[in-house]
């Protein structure tokens, strides 16, 4: 077996120092009753690398390919064009095959990228400091709520009907289950955010208020006045962002006054990957860092006064303080984290915002041919490189006929609000640099014969 | 004014019905290098041997108990920017926070300087 | 001839003593120092070319960017040489044995790399209509069948991001059930040696976590436990293998006891490597255990993640997993959500996360499944064990096993610091192993030993490689019984010194600012280079 060093000759003598008869003979401690001696059911012996190729490549084959097709799908997962320098630098053993940082002087490559992996996210978010990354941005919106409760001491969490639904039944089933309480509606396909609603609603009891931006919807709106409402009752604004590369184009939602900004990382270094591994992107301002989840990556000097960085604030972590911990989260997101700081490094602040104003403008085009069409009717004034489409029809079974035309052509609202008939014809679709003009037509005219 | 000390290896200067409460010598030394420390706000209430503080090391956090039961009128904000006052003077700057206490007979049950000299000898 | 050897060297030399002079750059020949992206990088510096945008009217509802973010960009050119050097300042597998206790840190067949970037596993988005994910459902079904086979469970949650979130899932499953048969049982009781996340993920649900005494073998205190058992215990839960690296051979008496006061026994699967094709959990009494696909099955670590931590459920369990989840209908996979789960699973507990789970973890899991197959996933269980109690016997004799008396250790080693010199600890013992070249086993866990040293040194190591290892350790053994103060200086030839983690903590920097005054100052020697 190609992954196995050690020769027969080498377990022999290895059995002979230890004292063993047999191999055996060290699981003595497992009752004879549990042993299982003959082979394990169904599964051949090991196979040759091309075998197991081969067998991937047939599934791999079964499934339509983003970048195969005309592609417009966003809702939380966004397709960009990721650096080949990314998937290479990843991919060194030294990244690659590391363990989390806990020999800091052997580690200083990983904690001096989670450094300025941190420094990048909490300047991206428009905040003091960002963790070391969450699992993803559903886990690390869950950690947001439960984190506002704990620096208000209150326990009623506002989700917007513009927070995105996946990322709303996490938090619903946490919630069950700690006796949080949640209050949410789904969204109405209009053109305003619901910011005046959450204005209204905000209350003594409350929390947290949680918006996303851009929304689940595409619309952007402005969190000024929001943040200064949420505040004056004693609660704290959370921020979602699912697409990053729209701040590229807009105002953070730290700069507005949000107090906890988390968000989904896949845009930026990591691919689509049918939903994971993602990387949790966690921001906050400082005077709240002492109650964040997951690591933290500090400066500090070694024993000759050179720069150096460590794991640091780990007493709010689940292996040192165990039950009293701020979160039980482990291994989170590291190489993840590392693609978005190099694609991040790579785009620089200059390469972003063309990034993001390429994405808009490529929408904006995009949105105007689709309104267009015959009964279609673009639902957003404001947007990034998403938007919801209201079709003459229910959208499920138009994707679904998009997708037997070769057009994977966006998300129905339907996929994601089954139970809500005011949502059947809404189509969220999304754009990115990645789609190209001839993209666009090719939606437009399979979207045309879809509906008619 | 008298000191106790309680087998937590907390201190108290008690004067009247009010006491100053930090940690001793002894346990600052156990734990290390101090890099924070939570105390209590000012009006919260306790009871004997409720969580009142938090002290942390690099590796460690632990509970600091309320030695006897009262309402807290101080919490020391000293601790907030330089937490290293808990090892250069544990028994003096580095206090913790203040206390009025409800039941002054809790304090009768504890060990005075000698009493807790020989306790942690013999530790 | 003369002019051959162009070094300048000739065996007649004298040998050169003394030490290295100190360098003008800070560099020393291969050891690179490398300042921040923030030192080095500008915000008017991209190394992405973008086509021009297309005119149009901005639609970006009046908060169009006007402040900068001050996030610096670097050419490719620069970018691949900043994250090539930082990659040498890091340790790894496959630099050398990683003998990280608890951790698995085998080889990552590079083949699992290749099969999960194919694009049909890539390029594919997680809400794609399901006809066009057929193989990548596949992928996940057959994984799970695997999974199943090999723990003798009824099912398996496949969602889950990491061990601790699959931890996660197992209590919130037996929470669920427990509430499914109206009852309120507010106590779940946990090991000493427990790993952190178990009393932290009992807690998040809302159990009282209490401790389950061990024995002076290092196992579960099986009367102890009984006695402690009653209606109260919603669940117990155990690593078995143990934290101390032995086997618990009361498992089934154990899962028999709790099953008989109504409870649930959640098995942390973290070392699920040294039993893998020899042992089933199911056949144990196990309720729900999770599954480090980053360990057992060797996903790469990565630095830290990405995880993955399927849980596999009983019977009793199976009907509270939660969504979304793959079932085979007729020729085709589907899935299994919100709208659809009353017909399948009504009394799913919710949704953990966003999507579907780790894909990309989850085709490099299959994939190292198929490739070794019956025979050779026997064989990573054995020769796991084998390594490790050949580790465990060649270092007894300087190093303290403190249950080394009491039979054979699964996959891991256990040694404590009785016998060091005054003064000298198990963290310099592992400086000092740092520079001998290796990465330093787990220290100061399980917290039932003192300085515990716990060595898992994996099936993928070879004889050879073990005995450079253990002679390292005996060396380093030696110094620490010895008093040898120069331990206490380790590392020396680390990239880094031993780092000042008190200020860190008191002074915590999280993020770059730009240092106040423009040259030179704050409290460290500026990195060379930049």
């Amino acid at each position: 077996m190609r992954y196995l060093p050690l020769t027969p000759d080498d377990r022999s003598e290895m059995l002979a120092k230890i004292g063993a008869a047999s191999i055996d003979d060290l699981f003595i401690d497992v009752p004879e009753a549990a042993r299982l001696t003959g082979p394990i059911r169904d599964l051949p012996d090991h196979a040759s690398e091309l075998s197991v190729e081969r067998h991937f490549k047939s599934l791999s084959a079964q499934n339509t390919v983003a970048g195969d097709v005309p592609f417009f799908l966003g809702a939380g997962a966004y397709r960009h064009h990721v650096p080949a320098s990314v998937d290479h630098l990843i991919q060194r053993g030294e990244f690659l095959t590391a363990y989390t940082p806990y020999q800091p002087e052997i580690a200083q490559g990983t904690l001096q990228m989670l450094f300025e992996f941190q420094s990048q996210v909490a300047r991206l978010f428009g905040c003091d400091v960002a963790n070391a990354s969450m699992y993803d941005g559903s886990t690390a919106c869950w950690e947001a709520v439960s984190m506002a409760a704990r620096v208000t001491k209150k326990r009623k969490a506002i989700l917007s009907s513009g927070l995105h639904p996946h990322y709303v039944s996490v938090t619903r089933t946490m919630a069950k289950f700690t006796r949080d309480q949640i209050v949410h509606r789904d969204p109405t396909l209009a053109a305003a955010t619901d910011i005046d609603d959450l204005i209204d609603a905000v209350d003594d009891e409350t929390s947290c208020v949680v918006v996303q931006y851009p929304d689940i919807l595409g619309r952007i709106g402005d969190l000024s006045k929001l943040a200064k409402a949420v505040h004056a009752k004693g609660a704290l604004l959370v921020a979602v962002v699912t697409e990053p590369v729209a701040l590229g184009a807009i105002t953070s939602p730290g700069e507005m006054g949000a107090d906890i900004v988390v968000g989904e990382g896949q845009s930026i270094g990591v691919g689509l990957q049918f939903g994971g591994p993602y990387v949790g992107l966690f921001a906050c301002q400082a005077k709240f860092v002492r109650q964040m989840p997951g690591r933290l990556c500090g400066e500090t000097v070694d024993a000759t006064g050179k720069r150096g960085f460590v794991l640091t604030l780990s007493t709010r972590e689940q292996h040192i303080r165990r039950e009293k911990a701020t979160s039980n989260i482990c291994t989170n997101s590291g190489l993840c984290a590392l693609a978005f700081s190099i694609h991040m490094t790579l785009l620089g602040e200059r390469g972003l915002r063309e990034l993001a104003a390429l994405n808009h403008a490529l929408a904006c085009q995009a949105a105007d041919r689709l309104a267009q069409l015959p009964g279609v009717e673009l639902i957003n004034d404001s947007f990034f490189n998403e938007f919801t489409l209201r079709l003459p029809k229910e959208a499920r079974p138009v994707v679904q006929a998009l997708a037997e035309r070769d057009v994977l052509g966006g998300v129905s609202l339907g996929r994601l609000y089954a139970d809500n008939a005011d949502l059947q014809n809404g189509l969220i679709v999304a754009v990115t640099e990645t789609t190209t003009a001839e993209d666009i037509e090719a939606l437009a005219s399979a979207l045309k014969e879809a509906l008619a | 004014m008298a000191r106790y000390f309680t087998k937590d290896h907390e201190w108290l200067d008690v004067d009247g019905d009010t006491a100053t409460v930090g940690i001793t010598s002894y346990a600052q030394e156990q734990l290390g290098d101090i890099v924070f420390v939570e105390t209590p706000e000012a009006g919260k209430s306790v009871s004997q041997g409720d969580d009142a503080a938090v002290v942390e090391s690099v590796k460690a956090a632990s509970d600091v108990y309320a030695p006897a039961s009262g309402t807290v009128s101080e919490g020391n904000a000293a601790l907030a920017d330089d937490p290293a006052l808990v090892n250069t003077d544990p028994e003096g700057e580095g206090w913790f926070f203040k206390m009025t206490l409800s039941d002054a007979g809790q304090v009768s049950a504890m060990m005075d300087e000698a009493a807790y000299k020989d306790y942690v000898a013999g530790l | 001839m003369s002019g051959i050897n162009a070094s300048g060297w000739k065996p007649e030399m004298a040998r050169i003593e003394g030490d290295a002079p100190t360098t003008s750059t800070g560099n020393r020949a291969l050891m690179l120092e490398e300042p921040l992206i923030f030192e080095i990088g500008s915000s008017n510096t991209t190394g992405v070319d973008f086509a021009d945008a297309p005119t149009h009217t901005s639609r970006l509802g009046g908060l169009e960017r006007t402040a900068e973010m001050g996030i610096p960009g670097l050419s490719e050119a620069e970018t691949v040489r900043h994250y090539t050097r930082l990659s040498r300042q890091n340790y790894a597998i496959d630099l050398g044995l990683f003998p990280l206790g608890s951790c698995t840190m085998k080889h990552n067949p590079r083949l699992n790399e290749k099969i999960a970037r194919m694009p049909g596993f890539a390029d594919i988005h997680p809400l794609q209509p399901q006809d066009t994910v057929q193989g990548a459902l596949g992928v996940i079904d057959q994984l799970a069948h695997w999974l199943i086979t090999l723990t003798g469970m009824t099912s398996v949650a496949m969602s889950p991001k990491a061990g601790a979130h699959g931890e996660l899932c197992g209590i919130l499953c037996i929470k669920a059930a427990l509430d499914a048969r109206g009852e309120d049982r507010p106590v779940v009781l946990v090991p000493e040696s427990a790993h952190g996340t178990n009393p932290a993920t009992a807690a998040f649900a809302g159990y009282k976590v209490e401790n389950i005494p061990a024995t002076p073998e290092g196992r579960v205190d099986l009367a102890a436990l009984k006695a402690r058992l009653g209606p109260d215990i919603a669940a117990v839960m155990i690593t078995n293998p143990n934290t101390c690296g032995l086997f618990e051979p009361e498992m089934k008496a154990i899962s028999d006891a709790v099953h008989a006061v109504g409870g649930f026994v959640y098995c942390d699967g973290a070392n699920f490597n040294a039993i893998v094709g020899r042992v089933r959990p199911g056949d144990l009494g196990v309720d729900a255990m999770h599954i480090n696909l980053h360990k057992t099955f060797s996903t790469p670590h990565g630095g830290g993640g990405p995880g993955s931590g399927p849980v596999v459920l009983s019977e009793a369990l199976a009907p509270f997993a939660p969504l979304p989840f793959v079932h085979r209908d007729g020729g085709a996979w589907r899935l299994v959500e919100e709208e659809n789960v009353g017909e399948d699973l009504p009394h799913s507990f919710g949704r953990m996360t966003a999507f579907h789970g780790q894909m990309g973890m989850f085709t490099r899991a299959l994939a190292y499944i198929m490739s070794h197959g019956t025979d050779g996933l026997k064989q990573v269980a054995e020769d796991a064990v084998l390594n490790a109690n050949y580790v465990l016997r060649s270092l007894e004799d300087v190093l303290d096993a403190p249950f080394g008396g009491s039979g054979p250790c699964m996959h891991e080693a256990l040694f404590s610091d009785k016998g060091f010199a005054e003064g000298f600890t198990t963290l310099d013992l592992a400086k000092g192993l740092i520079d001998e070249g290796y990465h330093p086993m787990t220290m100061y866990f399980p917290l039932v030993v003192h300085g515990a040293m716990l060595i898992e040194p994996t099936e993928t190591e070879s004889k050879a490689a073990l005995d450079q290892f253990i002679a390292a350790m005996r060396h380093v053994a030696g110094q620490a019984k010895a008093g040898d103060e120069a331990l206490k200086g380790a590392p020396y030839y680390a990239p880094r010194r031993r780092l000042d983690e008190t200020l860190a903590a008191r002074k915590p920097i999280l993020a770059w600012a730009e240092p106040a005054v423009a040259s030179g100052s704050g409290n460290y020697e500026k990195p060379g280079g930049g």
